[in-house]
């Protein structure tokens, strides 16, 4: 059974927006998810640039409010 | 999330960030325990880059104290650091680099009596010693204990280095290349041959790396392989080393099966 979990790293900037987020994904199973919730714009960006080189799927981007974005990412 | 602090996630962000190593292979940095032998020209690199990359548990062994003629290539070591030991020199330098870092100190004279014992507390050895005795009891005392040994000397403008890891059958051992010490006086000593200061640099740097490969388990590693450097020439040259089926000790047939303690002399070789 897949799990979702869920991180919370506003006030992170680049590049510990994608540490966090890669220390994370390394603690879940293959197929689980990873809610990542970043008030950091340009982590939307980088972080899912990241993601992907390593084999993740993104599943959904998406504006929360005008400073959150949430990122859902499958892990690979 | 591996079990780092906020501190640790940004001291080792750059290698976390590295595909190949990620928090577990920082893990393993940090869960590492690695003996540097001898800490001068090329244990000065090797002390230093190891500790700042987080090695858990750096064992350093020396019995010199530090001279002002160290410091045009021993560059863990200061001006003010004169006549102290060189192990407590180095340690203020690597407590002061990384905390992180646990630093055991042994100012004994490496000998059959006592390089069991200590090179069974680590997972592998760097071995930067300027001594042919050392050297030879170093591989041996690895090739017994099945330690990965990692090989680096300097001589005026010419480095070598070298992988060998006796938990592989097909690794050579340093008596592969050299199966016995020469006789004392037939060597210049270091303070007849000279060297350049940036050499231990280079060649200790190239030793680090591949002990870090080692702990992480990445890459292809320095095995069957001695790297040759000219400073002069500025080229790097490779040369296969084959594991020598008639080596005095880790062929089939082995003709030493215990330590010895070869008269100590001054090589770079």
């Amino acid at each position: 059974m897949a799990e979702k979990k869920h991180l919370d790293i506003k006030g992170e900037v680049c590049p510990y927006t994608f540490v966090k987020t890669k220390l994370a994904l390394e603690g879940l199973s293959s197929g689980d998810v990873l809610e990542v919730v970043t008030d950091h714009k340009q982590a939307v960006t980088n972080v899912t640039r990241s993601c992907e080189a390593e084999g993740h799927d993104i599943l959904s981007k998406e504006q929360l409010n005008e400073n959150d974005w949430k990122l859902t990412i499958r892990k690979k | 999330m591996a079990d780092f602090t906020e501190e640790q996630i940004r001291r080792y962000s750059r290698h976390i960030i590295l595909p190949e190593l990620g928090g577990k292979g920082q893990k393993k940095i940090s869960d590492a325990k690695v003996l540097c032998v001898g800490v001068g020209g090329l244990g000065s690199p090797n002390a230093l880059y190891l500790s700042a990359a987080g090695v858990g548990t750096l064992g350093l062994i020396d019995m010199d104290r530090v001279d002002v003629s160290n410091l045009q290539r021993q560059i863990i070591h200061s001006t003010p650091d004169q006549e102290k030991l060189k192990v407590q020199s180095a340690k203020e330098k690597i407590n002061a680099l990384n905390p992180d870092v646990e630093v055991v100190t042994y100012t004994e004279k490496l000998s059959s009596k006592n390089v069991k014992e200590i090179v069974a507390k680590y997972d592998l050895v760097v071995d930067g010693c300027d001594n042919f005795a050392t050297r030879y009891l170093v591989n041996d005392a690895c090739f017994f204990a099945k330690k990965p040994n990692v090989y680096g000397s300097v001589f005026r403008f010419e480095g070598r280095a070298t992988v060998f890891d006796p938990r592989s059958e097909a690794s050579p051992c340093y008596r592969c290349l050299h199966p016995y010490p020469p006789p004392p006086g037939e060597v210049p000593t270091c303070h007849e041959a000279g060297v350049i200061g940036v050499l231990p640099g280079v060649i200790g740097v190239i030793q680090a790396t591949e002990a870090l490969k080692l702990i992480v388990g990445i890459g292809r590693l320095l095995v069957g392989r001695l790297l040759l450097y000219d400073a002069l020439d500025m080229t790097f040259r490779e040369v296969k080393v084959p594991k020598d089926p008639g080596c005095p000790l880790c062929s089939k047939h082995p003709k030493i099966k215990g330590l010895i303690d070869y008269e100590q002399f001054c090589s770079g070789v």
